[in-house]
């Protein structure tokens, strides 16, 4: 399944990327599952999910808990706590 | 009712009468300002704002709409720039409308504790020496925002 990665503030800067396409592989079902395989993906991505607990998610542009589902997701978006206002 | 994100400054004044201008049902107006703020130093060569396009717009709807639920509004707005803005700068604009007072003084509050906590925005300040940092969230802010989460709190107890 192919989804669109989204990535902000200090998280898209130690991604180096605002986002990306990936193919999601068999048994990545979650928001928690994701930043596992991600994590994986290379030392940049370990670097940015380091502080796994912090890091917010939204799926389809909506707030989203780590034990969320992600089947037919079309955007997952991982940020820190927001600061606006 | 609407939001609005741009990187052009507001008028609070033009913005209420375009709000409000004409109204006869309305008896009372609040209007919430924020300014960029460097009484510590840590903005004092301004900030940039960083956004969710999309998710923004749609999460602030989200906001406006639960703040019309809870409380008798009978129009609201929210205004939030974005990009790089200075020390003195206005940043976000929160008005409410209702036929009384104590409506609108507490969708405001509201409006302002829920957009503080949802709506996807960061800063990174910058200090007079040009070093650069991402602003962190404040507790303070979350336990604002759950001020709220009583299902008994808004237009009952209002």
């Amino acid at each position: 399944m192919a989804v669109r990665i989204l990535y902000f503030a200090w998280v898209r800067e130690k991604t180096g990327k605002p986002e990306e396409i990936v193919d999601l592989p068999p048994g990545v079902g979650t928001v928690q599952e994701l930043v596992a395989w991600l994590k994986g993906r290379g030392p940049e991505y370990a670097e940015a999910f380091a502080r796994g607990d912090v890091i917010r998610a939204a799926v389809d542009k909506v707030h989203v808990k780590p034990t969320a589902g992600i089947a037919g997701a079309r955007e997952i978006a991982f940020f820190p706590p927001v600061t606006g206002g | 009712m609407g939001v609005r994100v741009q990187r052009e400054d507001f008028d609070v004044g033009a913005e209420v009468r375009r709000l409000v201008g004409g109204r006869t049902d309305i008896g009372a107006v609040v209007t919430f300002s924020g300014i960029v703020r460097s009484d510590d130093g840590t903005a004092a060569g301004g900030m940039v704002l960083e956004h969710y396009p999309g998710m923004t717009e749609a999460e602030l709807e989200r906001v406006e709409a639960e703040a019309a639920r809870r409380w008798p509004l009978q129009a609201s707005l929210v205004v939030h720039r974005v990009g790089a803005l200075a020390p003195g700068d206005n940043i976000v604009l929160v008005v409410t409308a209702s036929a009384h007072r104590e409506a609108a003084f507490a969708a405001a509050e509201f409006l302002m504790d829920y957009l503080k906590t949802r709506a996807p925005f960061w800063k990174k300040e910058r200090d007079a020496a040009g070093r650069e940092r991402w602003v962190e969230a404040r507790d303070s802010d979350d336990l604002a925002a759950e001020r709220w989460t009583s299902p008994l709190r808004g237009a009952r107890e209002a």
